[in-house]
């Protein structure tokens, strides 16, 4: 019955961005509570994301990893799935990237590398959803479970994998040897660099572009192909979709796969740019944070694109703020950025009923007055 | 002069841009039936939410027995002696009677003494008013008419003196209409006010006092019952004269488009839904299925579209004959030649958050026409929307508007428009005009007959004894899976087919008499 | 201007190169953050305690994900920070990167091997303090059964695992080692819940003595050894006061002291890159022995490792490390 009577720009413009007002309303008071001057600190987190060269490198590093994760869980949102695991299929995915490359970076430059590195992460990723996705749909056991439990093995197998068969030999940390520098992809910083600009080093690389190329074909995807339709139509309602025909089952399976395929993005973010090589715990928690993206951004790419943004700026804003003032650690960071998701995501639609009735005081009133 | 049970005065609430209640007034006499009458989306339910304190009103006064009344939740209501029997009724299945009556009105932190001081209070309000359940039945295990005197008991146990029903014989058997018309005649008696909401113009007639026609949110009319007719009435909530009968001739049966032999399927916990069912169907006959719902109807047509497969015996169609062992999906059947506007649109026809051209198409969405190599041929989707939108009258035109957004009789009118574009040489229609308006179901019967006439087999299950009565041809009952007697359209009569629907009805009958008994 | 306040910089920099004014020192903690119960734990104590005797603050950071760490140590070095602290193997390969962009800088790094004219590289010998305490535990055993539990299954925990195993071994042939590791992600390193769990699984395996190398993990084993009336031994520091009476002895590894004399030694100048393997010999690492476990060490048991403790610093016993070739011929 409420479905109608916010305009759009106000539900995914302007409810969202008092969301974040809120949300930093409240960080600040903790800030102040721990005798730090909130409105210094918003500085720093600003001025850490965006205020200069390396840090607007770092931004958009992260911007990049959650625009695959975010996507990876709008998707299968979309199929009204809830996937846990990003996490364990990014990490997995990253594993699939790796060995890639580390089987042929002698052979390649990375530009013929990276096709493959792509397809071995997606397939890695992919498996690693499959069998969830499976399980969800040909023997009833709740996706939400198989794919939290699979974090945890994605975990193991990793730290079984780096700790005993992968590890560079003679090597003191449990992670591989570094993939060669012809094969890693370009940084932000080399493509610069060609253009005769010097820019501050960052882990930033041209996976970004990549990232913004999976947004689009995200998109085509859903709105523009038959595969598309069926998967948002079990998402809204599965009982519609098999009226229609639709083999739910298999579409829940390619929808999870594709899923995961694209959580394991992140591993050619991370492995083949950023650190060159597989080590443990690379996800770092992307995996998890794309859930709060995927909500936040409407389970829609551009509104992930912009999600990620902000979450991007809040780790590296963040990371600043806990480096320039002593006092604020990176659990109280880590307490801002819970306060983001909270407000954003959990409580999002908290001020709508009040925005509502605003709304129609406000145009009933202009509507009078036009009279 | 005694006030009015309930005195609303000038009652405003909007949803937004769109106003639901526009400065309505209404009276309901001490120990009257009143009717309130109107299509859906006339503004009756939100009325009654207000009233029974799920919304606030924007604006408007609430006289309970002439005293101005606040309620702001059902507690408010409650404490104002207004009760409301839904119609989906709010019981703990797995609850006793008594445990359900009492649920949140115990009457001591004890639960035993609640129980003793209960069980005196539910014998009293039984007798007083001839509601006889058994209190320590399962609530679950009892028929759905005896749910309702459970529900009618919950709310007479909270003191109750003005009680509203909304829509509350949609899901019962002609004899427990009756029955419940009985104990309303009761509840009058004993200066109970009662507030009837429903569609169906007999009732109104049969029951009320004073009936009052809603439309477009705003008041129309209001009537005593004694002085007004069916035609006026409809005409009233309309807004235009209306056909009330289905205009049609004779049906020619040609072939047998459409068998089902010895069907029966078993749900998932292994209870029997369709118990050996064997039906024909043939070309140019609508061949009505009759029944109180939930008694194999949805299963019949979920098998006989595709939705669930044939678990035992077979569904022949358009020369295909398929079984356990060559099944099928509702794609498959639909390129038989079948269409099947499914009985509940939000559950299964359509897709309330897609927009029209997206729902417009479903079940076809593979079809060439609205496909690339890889991308939908989002132009021939819209385009195909527009014109089922203007062959059927489906308004507002709008193939971008979002599906929940047209009124009930438009989804309606969009479901059907979409089965019956290609012509089906079978034609499955369930609930062919539930939650659609008056005017609606004129122009969906019209169709209906044209697809007869032009030489498909129709099927239609519907729980509206009228509609299947006028609408069909041939009519098959249904009980509990089984198919328990069947006749010509024209040989058909309320008293008969009620008979055969209620077959056990006799039996919880004669039960609950046992217990007035004793 | 700025190029002449650098040249001076320099100029007194070569003149005095500790200068104590001067003295900007940093810290760069690992995931796990400064209040893991385990080794950053121990840093923290170890720059805490000389920010207290000299006044002198540090800058720190604390990591939360891989990418930080090269981001944080090159930032340090850009603030001009010096000596720049590093903690943990995971950060070799971040410090490489910037040691090499940041000649002038000193860093030191612990856990781990950086080959650079401007790293000094601080290691320990955790195979010979376990292999004391191993042998400890095995003399205290009655039921020829002793065990250790790790936290995140890492090769440096099973260099651990592996000293622990020669020392009892060594102690007594026959005895059976029985080994857990809580698990597999950093919050192993945090989970005294499950670490009481393996406990109470391992004594009901036979075991009478356990021995945590788990972090915060430990603190739910010794709980589980006084509970079941069994010997633990704890970890990192001397943490033979937790439990009186349960607590056998403590493998000491003392981070704190190597933090502490980094920062120390560039104020004195006395610090230097290279390697820097604290073992035995060196104290960096030692079993524990205070008034709160005199009662459990007999004569017999304190002769014994005292003349293993003086055959491993002579050579003549040498304590396999499991990080050498990633076995372990005991286990």
């Amino acid at each position: 019955m409420s479905n109608k009577t916010l305009p759009a720009w106000i539900d995914i413009g302007v409810i969202p961005l008092i969301n974040v007002c809120m949300a930093f309303a409240v960080s600040g008071l903790v800030i102040l509570l721990i005798g730090e001057n909130p409105i210094e600190a918003v500085q720093y987190i600003l001025m850490g994301a965006f205020g200069y060269d390396e840090g607007i490198g770092y931004t958009l590093y992260y911007t990049t990893n959650f625009i695959f994760t975010g996507l990876a869980v709008s998707i299968a949102f979309h199929a009204g799935l809830f996937n846990i695991g990003g996490e364990g299929q990014a990490y997995i995915g990253g594993l699939g990237v790796g060995l890639m490359c580390l089987s042929l970076d002698s052979f390649m430059p990375w530009w013929a590398l990276f096709p493959f590195a792509i397809a071995a992460g997606a397939a890695f990723g992919a498996a690693w959803a499959f069998i969830p996705a499976y399980l969800q749909a040909y023997r009833g056991s709740h996706v939400v479970i198989t794919t939290i439990m699979f974090n945890f093995i994605a975990s193991a197998l990793m730290v079984y994998l780096l700790v005993n068969v992968l590890i560079e030999p003679g090597s003191m940390a449990p992670q591989t040897r570094s993939i060669a520098d012809a094969a890693t992809i370009p940084s932000i910083k080399e493509l610069f660099a060609g253009l005769g600009i010097d820019i501050s080093n960052s882990p930033l690389n041209i996976s970004i572009f990549l990232a913004l190329a999976c947004c689009v074909l995200m998109w085509l995807l859903l709105w523009h192909t038959r595969l598309g339709y069926a998967i948002r139509m079990i998402g809204f309602n599965q009982n519609a979709a098999i009226y229609s025909g639709i083999n739910t089952k298999r579409v829940i399976v390619i929808t999870m796969c594709i899923s995961g395929a694209m959580a394991a993005m992140v591993g050619i973010n991370e492995v083949m740019g950023a650190q060159e090589r597989v080590l443990l715990d690379f996800v770092a928690g992307a995996g998890f944070t794309g859930i709060a993206v995927s909500l936040m951004g409407r389970n829609h790419p551009i509104g992930i694109v912009i999600a990620s943004l902000l979450f991007g700026a809040l780790y590296q804003g963040g990371a600043e703020l806990s480096f320039e003032v002593a006092n604020i650690t990176s659990d109280l960071v880590v307490v801002i950025q819970g306060l983001v998701i909270l407000f954003c995501g959990a409580l999002s639609l908290m001020i709508k009923p009040g925005l509502e009735k605003l709304f129609i005081k406000l145009t009933a009133a202009k509507e009078s007055a036009d009279v | 002069m005694q006030p009015p049970a309930i005195d609303l005065r000038k009652i405003n609430k909007s949803f937004g841009p769109v106003q639901a209640n526009k400065n309505v007034n209404l009276k309901v006499a001490k120990g009257s039936i009143h009717g309130i009458i109107g299509e859906n989306g006339a503004g009756k339910s939100t009325l009654m939410s207000i009233l029974y304190g799920f919304y606030e009103a924007d604006s408007g006064e609430i006289l309970v027995n002439g005293k101005l009344s606040s309620i702001r939740s059902s507690k408010d209501a409650i404490y104002a002696g207004i009760g409301m029997v839904h119609q989906h009724f709010m019981l703990i299945e797995n609850f006793s009677v008594l445990e359900n009556v009492m649920l949140g009105a115990e009457l001591s932190s004890s639960l035993k003494e609640s129980k003793i001081s209960a069980r005196e209070e539910l014998q009293r309000l039984s007798n007083e008013f001839g509601l006889a359940v058994d209190p320590d039945a399962i609530t679950g295990d009892l028929a759905v008419g005896l749910q309702q005197r459970v529900e009618i008991l919950k709310a007479l146990y909270r003191g109750a003196e003005i009680l509203i029903l909304d829509e509350p014989t949609g899901v019962l058997t002609p004899q427990e209409v009756r029955q419940l018309f009985e104990i309303l005649n009761a509840l009058r008696k004993r200066g109970v006010s009662v507030m009837l909401i429903t569609h169906k113009l007999q009732e109104i007639l049969a029951i009320t006092d004073e009936v009052t026609v809603m439309r477009g949110g705003t008041m129309v009319a209001t009537r005593e019952t004694a002085t007004t007719t069916k035609e006026e009435l409809a005409e009233l909530m309309v807004g235009r004269k209306v056909l009330l009968e289905v205009d049609k001739t004779p049906a020619k049966p040609g072939k047998v488009l459409l068998e089902a032999k010895n069907l029966t399927i078993k749900d998932s916990s292994g209870v029997t839904r369709l118990d050996n069912v064997s039906l024909k169907v043939h070309a140019g006959e609508i061949l009505g299925i009759a029944g109180v719902s939930g008694n194999g109807q949805t299963e019949l047509l979920d098998v006989l579209s595709g939705i669930v497969a044939v678990q035992q015996g077979s569904v022949v169609l358009g020369g295909c004959a398929i079984d356990k062992d060559n099944v099928l999906n509702a794609k498959d059947f639909r390129h038989l030649s079948l269409g099947h506007v499914a009985e509940d649109r939000h559950k299964q026809g359509m897709v309330t958050d897609f927009s029209a051209r997206e729902t417009a198409i479903m079940g076809f969405q593979d079809e060439p026409e609205f496909n690339g190599r890889i991308f939908m041929n989002n132009k021939a989707v819209t385009e195909h929307c527009v014109k089922l939108m203007a062959e059927f009258d489906v308004r507002p035109g709008n193939p971008h508007l979002k599906s929940a957004n047209f009124s009930g009789g438009n989804q309606q009118k969009l479901c059907i428009a979409r089965e019956m574009e290609r012509k089906p040489k079978v034609l499955l229609v369930g609930q062919p005009t539930r939650g659609v308006d008056i005017g609606a179901i004129e122009f969906i019967h019209q169709q209906v007959v044209s697809l007869r006439d032009a030489g498909s087999a129709v099927l239609v299950v519907s729980v509206e004894l009228e509609e299947v009565m006028s609408l069909c041809d041939r009519i098959i009952v249904m009980f509990e899976g089984r198919i328990v007697g069947e006749m010509a359209a024209a040989d058909a009569d309320a008293q008969k087919l009620g008979l055969l629907m209620g077959n056990a009805g006799s039996e919880s009958d004669t039960s609950a008499q046992e217990i007035t008994a004793s | 201007m700025k190029r002449q306040l650098i040249m001076l910089t320099a100029a007194v920099s070569i003149a005095s190169s500790a200068m104590a004014a001067e003295l900007k020192p940093a810290v760069v903690f690992d995931m796990g953050g400064k209040f893991d119960k385990s080794f950053n734990q121990g840093v923290y104590e170890g720059v805490e305690q000389f920010r207290n005797e000299t006044g002198i603050k540090y800058r720190e950071f604390e990591v939360t994900n891989p990418s930080q760490r090269e981001q944080a140590i090159r930032k340090m070095a850009q603030r001009k920070s010096n000596p720049v602290l590093a903690i943990g193997f995971a950060q070799a390969t971040a410090l490489e990167k910037v040691a090499k962009d940041f000649p002038e800088t000193k860093f030191s790094i612990i856990d781990a091997v950086v080959d650079l004219p401007n790293v000094q590289s601080i290691v320990f010998k955790e195979h010979e303090g376990s292999f004391l305490v191993g042998l400890l535990a095995a003399m205290k055993s009655e039921s020829k059964a002793v065990s250790f539990i790790g936290g995140m299954d890492i090769p440096l925990i099973r260099r651990f695992n592996c000293g622990f195993a020669q020392g009892a071994k060594y102690a007594v042939k026959d005895i059976k080692v029985i080994s857990n590791m809580t698990g597999s992600t950093p919050s192993a390193w945090n989970d005294p819940v499950k670490g009481g769990e393996l406990a109470r699984s391992q004594f009901d395996r036979g075991s009478d003595v356990v021995f945590a190398a788990a972090g915060g993990t430990g603190i739910g084993v010794y709980q589980a050894a006084k509970d079941a009336g069994k010997f633990a031994i704890g970890v990192d520091s001397n943490q033979n006061h937790i439990h009186p009476g349960t607590m056998l002895t403590s493998m000491i590894k003392r981070v704190n002291v190597a933090a502490y004399n980094t920062f120390k030694g560039v104020q004195d100048d006395t610090w230097k890159a290279g390697f820097n393997v604290l073992g035995l010999a060196e104290g960096g690492v030692a079993w524990a022995y205070d008034e709160h476990n005199k009662a459990l060490i007999t004569a017999e048991m304190k002769a014994a490792v005292d003349q293993a403790k003086a055959d491993i610093i002579a050579g003549k016993i040498v304590v396999h490390d499991y990080m050498s070739d990633s076995k372990c011929p005991s286990l």
